[in-house]
This record gives structure tokens, C-alpha cells and sequence, in this order.
């Protein structure tokens, strides 16, 4: 029905893409000789993790999903992972570090949530919790402070950053936040800053904190040399173009953060746009564009730091997954168990992990879903500890409360 | 000495309404609560009666009509050029580049008309928007018409001409009225029906479905579930959801390149509807067709967790992040009391006595701060502006980042004090001539200006700097 513009979510994305970081280095690591940077994206609104990796090797497969099943020889053609995953076609960059060792896909992975709504789904996923419920802290802060509890890194010398207007919970906490803006208004004076931040002191301390945090890393964008976007005119009609250059545009300034000497070590971003309940388009449609933007923005991130890319691990979550089959309007509906992604160099990559659920009415989750067979915490907390050197008993207890079960995925670092 | 009259009417301005113009603390300091109640009694109120002002469904008819024709233009255009490089490349073939293209420059004149339209609707929105809050003495049934609005969102991304008259047509007529109305205007509308992909969701036994390929969407169904009413983790399941997706097939809407005279209106189409009766939430609803969408939503709206869940929203958006519960408790018990009577609920908002508490711990919305400044110095908004300021600071006019809505909460837009102050410095740049900063601190403040932010104002080095610091001021980003 031509009547109108049908689902372009890009101009919410422009406007939700965020940026986050904490700018210390982890002593533990640091006493080992490594500089580790980990970068956390959240892809809001769940990502179709069957469109994004294929089971091409599951004879139910392609009667799953029919003609929008990815194939190796399909058009376009999948990129082969091992024996049974093939990699949609958008993520040519994704392959390459994939072949190169540099990427890992967890497959059939989920966090403990088992319900369907996007809020909750996110709310457990960034707050770390097993259940929803209220939080105001999320996981990645959580680790951080912990780091700092443990004495390893100065309290009063951490600091995280947000970029976007919204601050996501995956970063929410005690553990200060820095804010950059990615448009541009020429600012206050700093006499007028220093002015109104001595007003908050003085009445406000939750605003002082806010506003000093957003002091400290304008003068890291200057003496980094970081550019912020210009500002757009308000209505202009989006298109994917837009969406590639902004997605980039934040994975590269936070690369370029995280890259430099004295820059932050940790941060986050988030895209939204990922709920496709129609026509999705796994192969050239929606979810293409949406994956080629996020595959162009992990190939910047690469070239953006350089020689710290060998120190780096990126790590793409989404809340849940969608359902296995194709909905009634060419697209799925919220479901499961869905992929995850890490990328870097100091990955031992090349590998899918996954502990195959299979795709036969039986085997899904409620007749309907992927069911998942990791969970995603394990691997977060794999990471953590083994890049970061979280300490294992923050990470059952503080960090993923009441997840001992789910214990820290060995063996994904080089 | 200011008596606590004065205080009220302050707080009343800045937490109930959209805050203070010059004179309306002292307009209506003698009664706050009496002021706010008199404004829901104005005839009109919450409405906007505008001629200019086209409906959303000939709106979206005027923006199809006008792609259309773009679109045909620029078919036009390219044939012109393919004719030209034709003609050239015949011309030179005989030697001769006299043939230089005569047709390629198909003016894009009418292309620019085009966006033109689709831009004059929003902008005409917004405007009017803007002129009903500027206007507005204390403003509470705006703000009322402004938390239904993002409670009941759509998406200008998804629906781009529709979203203001949305608004007009199936918020504001039930804004002090009642409950379920405002849910079966909300559920009906073309703007929701294309925001939650339902005017294409089709029943799998219906004939269309049995006739083609495409069948079921469940997004509308489960965000009036787990948002509209009842709330997350109310205790529907998915059953529930699907059943429910089930009886809302056949809600569509009229196809703008069938039917010019009736494009994008409502319409119930039998022919998608699922048949057969269907089980949600533990009752059972016979087919008959677009009633049978209507009896599901009227049992939701007089279900105890919509009660709780619309009286807790309220509660939260107009007092505090953690409202006390026995604000909650009792505008919940209005609503099961009076059957979700929308405006004895905003009065039970105004007189307990729990929604008075001095502290001012509500960090304002975007929105909300970005308005207060421009009604603190009195001057007319200008509508591009408004709605870039608003979009920078993450909260874009009508385009919230999902079906949920924009955040209500601190902790999603304190970190947005940094640009919050280039705005504040960036409109104090361009009216520091015309205003007194110690008239907006007596304007928009009064009686709760603290000593330090008056007296920061005063030391300002500036005008600019002055009027800066005063719409910065923690009284002015909180209510």
C-alpha cells in the first residue's frame, strides 16, 4: 500500500546513537604489560539473529524460512562461517576479521529474560539483573566501580562518558559520567560554565556532578582533537546514507577516545532501529542496510585505533531475539534467543560458539522462538575478567547478581 | 515576606503548568489550587480549534498527492534527458554539437513544492502546538494533553503528516474526559494503526489471508497491552497477545492511491479480519467484527492494572521519579471510583496534599525547560527554533525513540545539562537586549529563587551570562 513512508526508524536513530566511556586504565592489566579497551554496542529493539547468522548447515533451515532464508547460494550469496554458519552478506568487514582470527559469534545466546517486551528485555540486558525491575545502575558501571572499589584504579581520577542526549542504563551509575553531545551549538563561555557549576555546588549536588563530568571531556575532544558533527536542519528527510555516516561517525569518535594515550579504555554506544516487524529485508532490505551500517562502523573502529586495535574487543548485544519463522507481514515479531558478536584484536577468534538448539518445531522456544542454549552473561563476564580482570566474585555477585551458574566463558582472549 | 500562597503559586506554575509569564505568580497567588481547578473548567480547554490546520487523514492524502506528482515529474525529467543525450549524440554523429540539451533542466521547482507541503503540515503543527502552550496562563490541561500524548506515542518517523493532527483529534477531544474514550479514539486512529503495523496485519483465516501471503502482526496488540493499559508484567500472556492481534485485524486504514476523497481514513475491512471469537485475558469475545476490537479495549480500560498503571505514570510525571504511594493510592482509587474519569483524576491530582511537597525534585523535560524559558521572557516562540532546541536535546517533537515513549526519569536526561546550557546561552544571546535578567528571576521564580542563584544573576558579568545562569538555575530545571 503506497499510501505512506513505511518503517524508516533512521531519524530516531540519529537521534538515539550514544557513546560512553571511562577513562582509566585497569591496573591489574596494566601490571600484566596490556593497555585493554573494551567498547559495549547495543543494537535496541532486538536484532534477528537467524538473519544476521545463518544455520545454513540445518536441513530445517530453508523450510524455516523459505525464500528469505540466507543460502551460500543465494543472491546475494551468504559468506560462509565454518560448516554450518554463514555470515549475511552486508558484513563484509566482519568476515575479513572473522578469517583473520579477529571475530567470535556466539549463536542461540540469550540473557535470563524470557518474556517479549523490549523494555524489560533491555532493562535486564544493560542492567545485569536476572530479572526486570528497578535499577538505576547497569552493569558496565558497575564492573568499572568495582575495579575502583578493589583499590586498582584512583576513584576520584575515574570518569565515564555519554554521548547522546540519553544517558542508557548499561552505564548508569556511581562511576561519574562525562557527556559530549554529537551536534554542534557554539557553547557557553568557560566563565559562564565555571559560573553555573559553582551555582550547583552550592545548591545542586546531582546537577554539579552532571555538569562537571561534561566539563572534563570537552577539554579531552580539544586537546584530542575530536570533531563534533554539525548540526542538520531539523526535517530533512533521512536516508540510509545518513544512518551509515552517523552510525560511523560515533563508532569512530569513540574509537577515537578510546585511542588515545590517555584517553578512556572503556565505552559504550547504542542503535536502535532493530525491531523489524516488517519486511525486514535479512537480504538487500532493511536488516542489510542496518547490518552494512554496522559493519562499516566496526571496520572504522579498526582503522580508527590503530595499533590499540590489537588490544581491543567490541563486544554487540541486542535484548532478545525474534521469532525463528517469518511473521505474517514479511518480517518477525519479538522472540528469543538471538547472536552475539565480538570483535577485536586481541579476540582468539574465528570461531562460532554455539550449542545448536536446532530449528525443528520441537526444538524452538515455545514453538516459536530460537531457544537459547548460552547465556549471555557468560560471555560478558568472560570478557571481563579475561580482558579487564574484573575480579570472578564482583562478577557473580555485584555485577550479574545471583548468575554464578552462568560462569565467566573461558578462552576468548588470544 | 513571602507567604506560602506565593510559594504555591510558583510551584504551581512550574509543576503543574508549563511556568510562569510575566504577573501569573502574583495573577494567581490569592488561590493556586483554585487557579488550576478554574482552568479545566474553561470551555475549549485542551483543545485547538484551528481552520488552517488540516485533519491528519488530509494531510497524509495532500503529502501522498504531492509525491505523486514529484514522482511523476521526475519521470518527465528523466525522459526529457534521455531525449537530449539522444538528439546530442545524433547531432554529433553528423559532426555538429549544436544539439546542446535543451530539455535537462526539468525544474526541480516542483520537487521543492513538494517537500514544501510535507513541510508546511509539520511545521504548522508545531506552531499551533506552540501557540496553545504559549498562551496557556498556568498551562496544566497542555501538560495534561502533552504526558497523553507521549503516554498514547506515535512516531513523525513512521507517520510524518499525521502525528500533529493525531494529537488534535485523539488526544486532546478526551484529555479531561474519559479514559477509555481517549483509548478507542488512540487504537482506531489511522496515525496508531500505521505507528504499530497493524494496518497491514491480516488474519491468517480471514479471506485476504487465506487468499495471500501475508498474515499476522502482533506490535500493536502487545504495546497496548504491556503500555497503553494494563502494563508490564500485569500477568497477559503471550496467548493473550496473540489472540488479541487476532481480533484487531481488519483495523486499517483507506489506501490515499485508491480513494483521493477518503485515503488514510479509518476503515474496519471485514475481509482481513480474523472470524470465529477469541480469548483474552480469560474472557471470550464473540466475532462481531470492528465491536469486537471496541469490547476488548472497553474491559481492558476497566481493568484495576490500567488504573494503577495510568495513576502511578501520573503520579511520577507530575511529582516525582519515586512518588509516594499514597499519591498513587489515591489517584488509582479515583480512577476505579469514577470509571477513568480523566478530569476528576487531574483534580485529585491537584488537591492531595502529597503533590504539594516543596521540594522541587523533578528535573523537567526537554520540552518542558526549553518552553519555560521562552514563557519566562514573554516574548513569541519561533517554531523551528522551538523544535530544534527540542530535537538537540534528545527530545525531538513528536519522535520518540520507541513506542514507549520519551524517559520520565532523571537519570535519562540529567546529562544533558552541557547543552542544555548552550541553548540557554544561545537564546539569552539573541534576547539579552530586550529582557531584564532580574525581571525573569521576579517573573519566573519569585518567591522560590534561592540567595545564591539571585545572587549569581546579580555578579553575572553580563546580560547574556545572567539570563543564562537563570534558566539554569536548579529552580528553573526542576519543579
Amino acid at each position: 500500500m503506497a499510501l505512506l513512508h513505511l518503517p524508516t526508524r533512521r531519524e530516531m536513530l540519529v537521534g538515539t546513537g550514544s557513546l560512553f566511556a571511562w577513562a582509566h586504565t585497569p591496573k591489574l592489566a596494566r601490571a600484566e604489560g596490556r593497555d585493554p579497551r573494551v567498547l559495549v554496542i547495543v543494537l535496541r529493539g532486538a536484532l534477528d539473529g537467524l538473519g544476521m547468522v545463518a544455520p545454513v548447515g540445518d536441513p530445517d533451515w530453508v523450510s524455516l524460512r523459505g525464500d528469505r532464508a540466507l543460502v551460500l547460494d543465494g543472491k546475494p550469496a551468504a559468506l560462509p562461517l565454518d560448516s554450518f554458519f554463514a555470515l549475511n552478506p552486508a558484513m563484509p568487514n566482519l568476515h575479513r576479521l572473522y578469517q583473520a582470527q579477529q571475530a567470535i559469534i556466539v549463536h542461540a545466546t540469550a540473557t535470563p529474560y524470557r518474556e517479549r517486551s523490549h523494555f524489560d528485555g533491555q532493562d535486564v540486558l544493560e542492567s545485569g539483573l536476572a530479572k526486570p525491575g528497578t535499577t538505576d545502575s547497569g552493569w558496565l558501571n558497575r564492573a568499572l566501580s568495582s575495579l575502583a572499589a578493589d583499590g586498582r584504579v584512583d576513584p576520584q581520577g575515574s570518569r565515564a562518558f555519554a554521548v547522546g542526549p540519553v544517558t542508557p542504563l548499561v552505564v548508569r551509575g556511581t562511576a561519574p559520567i562525562m557527556s559530549w553531545s554529537p551536534q554542534r551549538l557554539l557553547p557557553a563561555s568557560d566563565d559562564t560554565q565555571m559560573r553555573l557549576l559553582d551555582l550547583y555546588r552550592h545548591t545542586d549536588a546531582k546537577l554539579a556532578r552532571a555538569f562537571e563530568g561534561r566539563r572534563d571531556l570537552a577539554t579531552l575532544a580539544r586537546t584530542g582533537g575530536i570533531e563534533t558533527m554539525p548540526l542538520r536542519e531539523g526535517e530533512a528527510q533521512p536516508n540510509i546514507g545518513r544512518i551509515r555516516e552517523y552510525v560511523g561517525n560515533v563508532a569512530s569518535t569513540a574509537a577515537k577516545y578510546l585511542a588515545q594515550p590517555n584517553g578512556p579504555r572503556v565505552g559504550a554506544a547504542s542503535f536502535v532501529g532493530w525491531d523489524t516487524h516488517i519486511n525486514e529485508g535479512a537480504a538487500g532490505g532493511q536488516l542489510a542496510a542496518l547490518l552494512g551500517a554496522l559493519d562499516e562502523a566496526i571496520a572504522a573502529i579498526e582503522k580508527t585505533m590503530a595499533d590499540a586495535w590489537s588490544e581491543t574487543v567490541i563486544a554487540v548485544v541486542t535484548e532478545f531475539g525474534r521469532t525463528a519463522r517469518i511473521n505474517g507481514t514479511d518480517g518477525t515479531d519479538h522472540g528469543t534467543a538471538t547472536v552475539a558478536v565480538l570483535a577485536g584484536g586481541a579476540l582468539k577468534g574465528g570461531r562460532v560458539i554455539a550449542d545448536w538448539p536446532g530449528l525443528r518445531p520441537a526444538d524452538l522456544h515455545e514453538g516459536r522462538d530460537l531457544k537459547p542454549t548460552i547465556d549471555l552473561r557468560a560471555v560478558l563476564k568472560g570478557v571481563l575478567r579475561d580482558h579487564l580482570r574484573v575480579d570472578e566474585v564482583a562478577l557473580a555477585t555485584s555485577i550479574f547478581p545471583r548468575s554464578e551458574d552462568a560462569k565467566p566463558m573461558a578462552g576468548l582472549l588470544a | 515576606m513571602v507567604n506560602d500562597s506565593t510559594r504555591d503559586a510558583a510551584l504551581a506554575l512550574h509543576r503543574f503548568g508549563l511556568g510562569p509569564r510575566p504577573g501569573t505568580i502574583a495573577a494567581i497567588a490569592s488561590d493556586p489550587r483554585g487557579a488550576l481547578l478554574a482552568e479545566l473548567e474553561r470551555p475549549g480547554i485542551g483543545r485547538i480549534d484551528n481552520p488552517e490546520l488540516l485533519t491528519s487523514a488530509q494531510a497524509a492524502r495532500a503529502a501522498f498527492e504531492a509525491r505523486a506528482a514529484r514522482q511523476a515529474q521526475q519521470i518527465v525529467a528523466q525522459r526529457a534527458q534521455k531525449e537530449a543525450e539522444r538528439l546530442k549524440a545524433d547531432s554529433q554523429k553528423m559532426g555538429d554539437d549544436a544539439g546542446q540539451s535543451t530539455a535537462t533542466s526539468a525544474p526541480p521547482a516542483q520537487a521543492e513544492q513538494a517537500l514544501t507541503i510535507e513541510r508546511q503540515i509539520i511545521l504548522k503543527e508545531i506552531k499551533a502546538k506552540l501557540d496553545a502552550a504559549l498562551a496557556a496562563e498556568i498551562g496544566f490541561a497542555e501538560r495534561l494533553v502533552w504526558f497523553w500524548s507521549n503516554h498514547f506515542c506515535v512516531s513523525a518517523e513512521k507517520v510524518p503528516n499525521m502525528a500533529g493532527g493525531y494529537e488534535r483529534e485523539a488526544i486532546r477531544p478526551h484529555v479531561l474526559g474519559r479514559y477509555v474514550d481517549m483509548l478507542l479514539a488512540v487504537e482506531g486512529h489511522p496515525a496508531m494503526l500505521v505507528y504499530l503495523d497493524n494496518f497491514i496485519s491480516i488474519g491468517p483465516n480471514s479471506v485476504a489471508g487465506i487468499n495471500r501471503t501475508r498474515g499476522l502482526n502482533e506490535n500493536l496488540a502487545r504495546e497496548i497491552l504491556e503500555l497503553h493499559t494494563l502494563g508490564v508484567r500485569t500477568g497477559y500472556s503471550q496467548d493473550d497477545v496473540l489472540s488479541f492481534a487476532k481480533v484487531l485485524t481488519g483495523w486499517t486504514i483507506i489506501s490515499a492511491n485508491d480513494n483521493p476523497e477518503h485515503g488514510a481514513e479509518f476503515i474496519f475491512n471485514r475481509r482481513l479480519h480474523e472470524p470465529g471469537p477469541q480469548r483474552v485475558m480469560d474472557r471470550t469475545y464473540a466475532d462481531t467484527g470492528v465491536e469486537q476490537g471496541r469490547a476488548v479495549l472497553k474491559e481492558l480500560a476497566r481493568h484495576p492494572a490500567a488504573a494503577t498503571h495510568v495513576a502511578t505514570k501520573l503520579a511520577r510525571h507530575f511529582v516525582a521519579d519515586e512518588p509516594l504511594p499514597a499519591l498513587v493510592e489515591k489517584l488509582d482509587k479515583i480512577f476505579r471510583d469514577t470509571d477513568g474519569d480523566l478530569k476528576e483524576i487531574a483534580k485529585g491530582l491537584i488537591t492531595a496534599p502529597e503533590a504539594w511537597t516543596p521540594v522541587q525534585s523533578k528535573l523537567k523535560r526537554p520540552s518542558e525547560w526549553v518552553l519555560a524559558m521562552v514563557r519566562a521572557t514573554g516574548l513569541r516562540g519561533d517554531p523551528e527554533r522551538f523544535a530544534r532546541g527540542q530535537a538537540l536535546l534528545g527530545e525531538p517533537m513528536w519522535r520518540p525513540p520507541s513506542p514507549k515513549g520519551f524517559a520520565d526519569d532523571e537519570g535519562a536526561w540529567i546529562d544533558t545539562m552541557g547543552p542544555r546550557l548552550d541553548i540557554a546561552n544561545n537564546f539569552a544571546e539573541r534576547v539579552a537586549e530586550r529582557i531584564d535578567p532580574n525581571g525573569v528571576v521576579e517573573t519566573a521564580l519569585g518567591p522560590i529563587a534561592s540567595a545564591e542563584t539571585r545572587a549569581a544573576v546579580a555578579r553575572a558579568e553580563s546580560r547574556q551570562q545572567a539570563l543564562a545562569l537563570a534558566f539554569m538555575s536548579p529552580e528553573f530545571q526542576r519543579r
